[in-house]
């Protein structure tokens, strides 16, 4: 069969392992070069997760945790649609998200940054994309927060996602920031990404999908890779 | 036309509570965690255990680790983050899978950490499984010095598997 799609990680776009800037890559990044191996049946395919039932409100980190009222920050709503690399939506995949509050400030226990916890709001949600490959988040617009890889480090507000797509080759944890951030310029964690990739880090501004008197929408489209043909698959 | 792959990122240090909430004690229902084998027969079971280390040999603390398996009948996934054990490890429930074509049965092992900024990709094989191991096209194609970096070792019901990101023993890391 040669109508798989060849794609490795594109290099063009895609960050390497060791980033001298990023300081925890030092000691964690590969130094050997990756193998290519035979495929087999698992690698093809990836955790469908149809027998989980997600909650009504998993989707809406605005209102999944509420404690007492509901959590402070600017209300915004989030989606986007996953494709494979040749544009096909990819539906019923599951998105995973996390993120800090709107004052920059994580729930996780290890966040030792000196800002206010949010009691209403913990910062995860998830959803399945549509038939069409839509996905929609309503959550509060995160905060930028300080982090120690060099003196004065502010990572620029961001949202992670984890996906799945069809493949274990499609699997991608990214970051999803904000139009304009002047913080851009100075994190190492964006801009371990190629140039050409940056831009496609970087949501917009959407009215069509701004709530008149509720929330500002956000556009963040995602494509997730193919399968990375081998030798092996040509027979 | 072709569309560009969106780049990937760091999991960073704070996943814990979205992605493995329950097993970190957060408030929020997990999806999966390390014990993939629900429901499955108690005498197939077996368990996978391990520690992720850094190139300075010291356990890494927020790595996370996923699991997926599917030999045609049991497609299976586990994830588990290694920041709850006091001694940093790793710990699934599953079964093995068969072998598929006289292929060795293996476990496709995803790691997610700080640091690094694309996940890596990795082989569990079993050293209770020589004779497929020994013929398996993927074990035989990889440098031989270092296959063994692939294989957990099987004592009693239990396995060990370690990984090491970088030094003498570095485990082989795939370009899936």
């Amino acid at each position: 069969m040669k109508n798989i799609i060849s794609s490795s990680f594109d290099p063009e776009v895609q960050p390497k392992h060791l980033d001298k800037a990023y300081k925890s890559t030092l000691l964690r990044a590969p130094s050997k070069p990756l193998i290519i191996a035979k495929k087999s049946l698992s690698d093809s395919t990836g955790p469908l997760f149809e027998d989980f039932n997600l909650g009504e409100l998993d989707h809406d980190l605005t209102k999944n945790s509420i404690k007492i009222s509901e959590p402070l920050g600017e209300r915004i709503v989030v989606h986007g649609r996953v494709t494979d690399e040749k544009g096909q939506p990819i539906p019923h995949t599951l998105v995973e998200i996390w993120q800090a509050n709107a004052a920059g400030r994580y729930v996780h226990k290890v966040d030792q940054h000196n800002a206010p916890i949010d009691p209403n709001f913990l910062g995860t949600g998830r959803c399945l994309t549509d038939a069409q490959g839509n996905y929609k988040f309503y959550t509060i617009k995160p905060g930028a927060y300080p982090w120690g890889n060099h003196h004065n480090a502010w990572r620029p507000a961001h949202i992670h996602l984890s996906l799945f797509g069809n493949a274990i080759s499609s699997r991608l944890i990214t970051q999803m920031y904000f139009p304009n951030d002047p913080l851009f310029q100075y994190d190492p964690i964006f801009n371990a990404v190629p140039p050409k990739g940056r831009e496609l880090l970087v949501s917009s501004f959407d009215l069509d999908i701004t709530e008149p008197d509720f929330a500002l929408g956000y556009r963040f489209d995602i494509v997730l890779r193919g399968h990375n043909a081998t030798p092996f698959e040509n027979k | 036309m072709k569309k560009r792959q969106t780049p990937s990122q760091t999991i960073g240090p704070f996943f814990a509570y979205g992605l493995t909430p329950e097993q970190y004690s957060y408030d929020f229902l997990s999806l999966v965690d390390g014990n993939m084998a629900e429901g499955i027969n108690e005498n197939k079971i077996i368990r996978i255990s391990g520690t992720v280390y850094d190139g300075n040999a010291n356990p890494i603390d927020d790595a996370m680790v996923e699991l997926w398996q599917n030999d045609g009948e049991h497609k299976l996934f586990g994830r588990y983050g290694t920041g709850t054990d006091q001694n940093n490890a790793f710990a699934f429930r599953t079964i093995k899978p068969k072998s598929i074509n006289g292929q060795a049965p293996f476990i496709n092992l995803i790691l997610f950490m700080r640091g690094q900024l694309i996940h890596s990709y990795t082989r569990i094989y079993f050293s209770d499984e020589e004779e497929l191991n020994a013929k398996d096209e993927v074990l035989s194609s990889v440098p031989h010095e270092r296959r063994e970096t692939l294989i957990a070792k099987k004592e009693g019901d239990s396995y060990t598997f370690n990984i090491y990101m970088q030094g003498e023993n570095e485990t082989i890391f795939f370009n899936v």
